[in-house]
């Protein structure tokens, strides 16, 4: 329980003064002893001494009660320090050689950090890539080991791989031992498609895999030509699978128009194949063939494109000689 | 002619309402003697005891008070405000302490004194109802019914409570709502006092940046605290002793129906110790509340006294007195006091009144003896009372010095029905068209 009267904060120890008239004769007035340790604050406000006015001034009880609004307090309490704090740190960061110097010294611990022995890779090891493929991959991921793996993007370097033509797809990760790891798939050619500008190696999805200066450098892959013909290339398999029974014969496939396919057979012939089902149109020439031996004959063109009206170009020679002959046998008279 | 201390009564208890939202509220006693102060922190309402009963604080629990100071009263004579630099600066002392222990700011203060010359008046009046049922309306309309007498200039109305209902032939209702008739009559019981103290007061308030948040007469509060339930219901008197005047309030039904105030308190005791000692006024207060008494017995003759004093004559100094010199100095004054307040109930007409219970509260009462003397003058049945026990109130603001404060802080919690608490009927107040047709539409939907 507090004291109904306006307390004050004790006198911790005062000299025990002296009684009696002695006490009356040294202090002389009213002086009273000094307390030897005061712990009473608030002298500013305090009266005057000798006033017998227990009253607080005006000044003090505003201030007191100012000091008890709940807001102002919390203000004191949170707000004083918080905006303390801010103010220290906005003067410490108002020079700009110590914001440097803070920004260098957390650079520092996060590269010393990173620069540990156990994040550093040493190498790249490349799996599944020829020789040619692997010196193209060095050369497109210039790396230099030692090398921080905090600072690798093994992604973006997947994709610089990937981009590569010769490469059908990649893994990159980081091996204990502080090894790159590449493992490369790459585009095996399966046909040589010759344009105006070269011969390229394709692959079965009609991706670029590289460029040759002369057709003898493959003599193992089919050939084929024509615009357009590289988005084609699974339908060209298919059609030069169709045409194996020819063997030899064929020279190559042409895209014509960017819409169908003229399978060139040496001779100068060529079987003209529609744009729709090229594969079957092609198999009914196959078994004509089979049975009448057409392609054996003097036959320049094979004509599919309309596949209710199968056609047959003669060549100039055999044509003529047509209609030498036709006068003979004699059937039109 | 009441509309303008109407709409001021309202004001204040709107800002009583707004002080309980807050919760926290200030009860000040401008007492004479001492000004005290106590913070009120209001917690929800009340709350019974497990077992339902109302429990050891007569079901006043809906408060608890967490701060009380008292300090010196200056300024104050009579129960009103002379001086009015220095009571502020009491009020300001007592106002900190309290505000201090309770470490909560304060804004609203609700306020008693006692002087200012309180003057009853029974008021009554009796309308015809309009309809069957007695609705609030019609309350408010008997209670504007009610003849007001000329009760001078420079008064003002402190309290006008409807101390009784009658509805045809039934009287004693406390509260007729709801209930059938034909004629409502009401008796009401009003208390003037000087308007210039009241201002006094509020302008004291102000100065010390607070809101007055209610006013009551100290006589009357000091009533509620000190009575228990029955005496307040059987009928008693509160004989509040204070240090400049001594109340009166007589209550019955738990209803205030008279209060007055007798002039005279302990501090004309204290002077005429000093007067009759010559000694200072501090030193006569001292011997009065340490040695004081009324009744003179043999063993006092050689209980002596030191007066003592400051002025440096040694002999004067060492000036003893015997206990039975200041008993006959104290008690013509003592007798005097309750001489006066027997007349003030006579005039009210205490006697006709079922039950006598006679209770002495307030600093003064705390003579040892007065019970004796004042059964004497007064009645047989006298009694000293303290006030009710309030959660947290400190041991020491628990004697019959705060029955007034503790009073007030009870009737801060739960206020009687005021006049000004029922609206006014239409056609006296200023009539506003809107706001008829507003009340028309309301009470036909």
């Amino acid at each position: 329980m507090r004291s109904l009267t306006a307390s004050r904060a004790p006198d911790v120890y005062r000299a025990k003064p002296l009684a009696g008239p002695d006490a009356a004769f040294q202090a002389g007035g009213n002086t009273k002893a000094d307390p030897k340790l005061r712990l009473r604050g608030g002298r500013l406000f305090r009266r005057r001494a000798g006033r017998a006015d227990p009253a607080p001034s005006r000044l003090s009880y505003r201030l007191q009660r100012w000091m008890l609004t709940p807001g102002i307090r919390r203000g004191l309490k949170i707000g004083l320090p918080l905006a303390a704090l801010a103010t220290a740190i906005g003067l410490f960061f108002a020079d700009e050689t110590r914001r440097d110097a803070l920004a260098a010294q957390v650079d520092g611990a996060i590269t010393a950090f990173q620069e540990r022995p156990e994040f550093m890779v040493k190498l790249m090891a490349i799996d599944g890539a020829g020789t040619d493929l692997s010196d193209d991959i060095r050369e497109v991921v210039p790396l230099d080991f030692p090398i921080s793996s905090w600072d690798l993007d093994v992604e973006q370097i997947r994709d610089t791989i990937t981009g590569l033509d010769p490469v059908k797809s990649a893994s990159v990760r980081i091996r204990p031992g502080g090894i790159l790891q590449v493992d490369v798939v790459e585009r095996q050619p399966v046909v040589v498609w010759r344009t105006r500008e070269g011969l390229d190696l394709l692959d079965e999805t009609g991706a670029h895999v590289a460029s040759i200066a002369r057709r003898t450098e493959r003599p193992d892959l089919p050939l084929i030509a024509g615009a357009g013909a590289d988005e084609h290339v699974a339908e060209a398999l298919e059609l030069l699978r169709t045409a194996r029974s020819l063997e030899d014969r064929v020279r190559g496939l042409l895209r014509v128009g960017e819409r169908r396919w003229d399978l060139v057979l040496d001779r100068n012939q060529r079987i003209m194949l529609p744009t729709e089902r090229p594969v079957r149109a092609l198999e009914r020439v196959l078994a004509v063939n089979e049975v009448q031996d057409l392609l054996e004959r003097d036959v320049a063109v094979v004509d599919m494109r309309l596949g209710s009206r199968p056609t047959i170009r003669m060549t100039e020679a055999a044509s003529a000689d047509w209609w030498n002959t036709k006068v003979t046998t004699g059937n039109g008279q | 002619m009441m509309t303008d201390l109407y709409q001021s009564q309202r004001a204040m208890r709107q800002m009583r309402q707004q002080a309980m939202q807050r919760g926290v509220v200030a009860i000040l006693d401008v007492g004479t003697s001492k000004i005290a102060c106590l913070v009120l922190r209001f917690d929800g309402t009340g709350r019974l005891s497990e077992d339902n009963s109302i429990g050891s604080l007569a079901g006043q629990t809906g408060f608890r008070v967490i701060g009380a100071a008292t300090t010196r009263s200056r300024g104050v004579r009579f129960g009103e405000i002379t001086a009015m630099q220095e009571t502020e600066r009491a009020i300001r002392t007592a106002l900190q302490a309290a505000q201090k222990m309770a470490d909560i700011r304060v804004d609203h203060v609700i306020a008693c004194f006692s002087g200012a010359n309180p003057r009853s008046y029974g008021l009554d009046a009796q309308v015809d109802l309009d309809g069957q049922e007695v609705t609030e309306a019609e309350i408010g309309r008997v209670l504007n019914a009610c003849d007001v007498p000329d009760y001078g200039a420079g008064r003002e109305v402190l309290h006008a409570q409807p101390v009784n209902f009658a509805l045809d032939n039934r009287s004693g209702l406390i509260d007729p709502r709801g209930q059938m008739g034909q004629t409502l009559a009401v008796d009401m019981h009003m208390l003037t006092v000087d308007a210039v103290a009241i201002q006094n007061l509020v302008r004291c308030v102000k100065r010390c940046d607070l809101e007055l948040a209610g006013i009551a007469n100290s006589a009357y509060v000091s009533g509620i605290s000190a009575l228990v339930e029955d005496e307040q219901e059987l009928g008693a008197a509160c004989i509040d002793m204070g240090g400049g005047s001594t109340g009166v309030s007589i209550f019955i039904k738990k209803h205030m129906i008279y209060a007055d105030s007798v002039r005279m308190g302990g501090d004309h005791v204290t002077s005429d110790i000093s007067m009759g000692l010559g000694i200072s006024t501090t030193i006569a207060e001292r011997i009065k509340t340490f040695n004081g008494g009324v009744n003179a017995t043999g063993a006092d003759d050689r209980d002596m006294i030191d007066i003592g004093g400051e002025t440096g004559d040694w002999e004067h100094d060492r000036r003893t007195v015997s206990r039975a010199e200041l008993i006959g100095i104290m008690r013509p004054r003592v007798e005097e006091i309750l001489e006066e307040v027997r007349l003030r109930l006579d005039a009210a007409g205490f006697d006709h009144m079922p039950s006598q219970q006679i209770v002495l509260t307030g600093g003064g009462s705390q003579i040892p003896g007065l019970d004796g003397l004042a059964s004497r003058i007064l009645g047989q049945r006298v009694r000293l009372g303290r006030p009710l026990r309030v959660h947290g109130l400190p041991q020491s603001a628990t004697g019959p010095g705060f029955s007034s404060a503790v009073g007030l802080a009870l009737f801060a919690a739960h206020p009687q029905d005021e006049w000004w608490d029922f609206e006014t009927p239409v056609d006296t107040s200023a009539v506003r068209p809107f706001r008829r047709a507003v009340r028309w539409f309301r009470e036909n939907w």
